[in-house]
């Protein structure tokens, strides 16, 4: 095999991953006075960049259907068996996110293509007023958001668009709102039908154990008004 | 926690494995596996729970004793208990066993659930419970018997459906109502004579109730009313809104009426 420096061969690997993603269509995380929401267009209405994890954490990817899903299946896997040898509380998004993030970061430099996927992990916590969400990219780089994240093709731009307008507290239809509006703004500026949008919280008001739900097209419909 | 943790990864030869059991024992086999030896000392047995339909739904209740040897090793045992949002499961027998295949079925389902993005049917809950209590003979000939009842709403026939076990696995579908534990046949008998169809979800409460008085009256395993230290049974109902505890106070209504009734206490 012809000699590649490592600085090149990361390069072109990062640069296939960003490819891949950047196809896709993007996925918004943010926090609302009752927990998390995750909103994505998705066509689809069977197959989901939105899931539940566990009891208080929810999981979302982009970029290559086929690898998170495998990535979604893993974290349920893990959560479960978690919760089963310990105990349920002790099921935290800090373990999925760390194990999320070495593993892609394995592949990304041992296998012969990277996976072509950024993910979120979200969690709330019933006790307490907080919510945490962590995004894990390609290579297994790890980031703590605060307040609000975007992911995906135009991950930059929808970022820039939230950050303008978040604002903390708000209440779930305002997010729903704001999060459909800003996903409209790129690439190009359109209407995205309610029934093209996946949403899903996790709701830490909710009485059941399992905090995660998704919400009803009906439900996104009369949030766009 | 370490900080560092093994995946596991989806990968199988095809197609994802919705079993949260055959992912326990491939993963962790001393989680699940218990020893081979003959149990040489008393542990608690859960006695007497029953199941029954009314109309728009099922109903299951038990009494709260375990019982070890003549011990009584417990008096507020739970034996009844939601398997998910549709259904419920009550046991009766090796109490530490029971508690475990409880919680082992429950997580199956919400695993399943996970996993696929959709609820097993109900029948397809029945089997693989069926399956679990198969797995678990060799500990049922070594004294460890676990008998469940098994039942919930069968969204797709629009009805309460009801199953009962034996420790090898057999699954029966109930028409009606069944027992189980150590004061089931006197619970039986107790429905045998007050049971009808088309119940309203009240009189299948009570009428639950006073076949566990009836159990307790002529089992000494099986707990009876205690009004002193407020132990009442407890039962779980479910109907097209979902599985759910039926509230104490409803509980201490139906047992009230059938204690007037009788014009004891």
């Amino acid at each position: 095999m012809p000699y590649v420096a490592p600085e090149q061969l990361m390069k072109d690997r990062s640069d296939y991953a960003h490819k891949g993603i950047a196809r896709g269509r993007s996925v918004i995380g943010l926090e609302y006075s009752d927990g998390l929401l995750f909103l994505a267009e998705n066509p689809s209405a069977t197959l989901h960049k939105i899931s539940e994890i566990y009891d208080q954490v929810a999981f979302a990817g982009v970029g290559k259907y086929s690898e998170f899903e495998e990535l979604r299946i893993a974290g349920i896997r893990l959560a479960d068996l978690r919760g089963y040898q310990y105990g349920r509380e002790d099921v935290k998004a800090r373990d999925l996110a760390n194990a999320y993030s070495q593993a892609l970061s394995t592949i990304f430099t041992q296998q012969m293509k990277p996976y072509e996927v950024e993910i979120l992990v979200g969690e709330v916590d019933g006790e307490v007023d907080g919510a945490g969400i962590y995004h894990i990219l390609f290579d297994g780089s790890v980031s703590d958001e605060q307040g609000f994240v975007a992911m995906g093709g135009h991950a930059e731009d929808l970022t820039d668009a939230l950050r303008d307008r978040y604002q903390a507290g708000w209440d779930l239809a305002t997010a729903v709102q704001t999060a459909v509006e800003v996903l409209g703004t790129t690439p190009e500026t359109r209407e995205i039908p309610a029934e093209q949008i996946e949403a899903a919280v996790v709701d830490r008001t909710r009485s059941q154990r399992r905090k995660f739900r998704r919400l009803k097209p009906a439900e996104v419909a009369s949030a766009l008004g | 926690m370490s900080d560092r943790i093994e995946l596991p990864l989806a990968g199988t030869p095809f197609g994802a494995s919705p079993s949260f059991l055959e992912l326990v024992r491939r993963e962790h086999p001393e989680a699940v596996q218990a020893s081979g030896a003959d149990i040489p000392f008393p542990i608690p047995h859960g006695t007497t729970v029953l199941g029954l339909k009314f109309d728009g739904g099922i109903v299951m209740a038990g009494d709260r004793r375990a019982t070890a040897g003549n011990l009584i090793a417990d008096a507020k045992m739970r034996k009844v208990f939601a398997a998910d949002d549709y259904s419920v499961i009550a046991i009766a027998g090796a109490a530490g066993q029971a508690a475990d295949l409880v919680k082992l079925f429950q997580l199956e389902l919400e695993h399943y659930e996970k996993i696929t993005g959709d609820r097993l049917s109900l029948e397809g809950k029945a089997n693989r419970l069926a399956q679990m209590i198969r797995s678990n003979f060799p500990m049922a000939l070594q004294g460890l018997v676990v008998v469940p009842l098994f039942g919930g709403f069968d969204e797709r026939k629009d009805e309460g459906r009801i199953f009962y076990y034996d420790a090898t696995g057999g699954r029966w579908e109930e028409d009606d109502y069944q027992t189980t534990g150590s004061g089931g046949q006197s619970a039986k008998n107790s429905l045998k004579k007050r049971w009808r169809p088309g119940l309203t979800a009240d009189e299948g409460l009570r009428v639950a109730m006073e076949a566990l008085v009836d159990a307790a009256e002529d089992d000494a395993a099986t707990g009876g009313l205690d009004a002193f230290r407020r132990i009442w049974p407890i039962a779980v109902r479910v109907t097209a809104d979902g599985a759910a505890d039926v509230p104490e106070e409803q509980v201490i209504a139906a047992v009230d009426a059938v204690v007037r009734e009788r014009g004891a206490s």
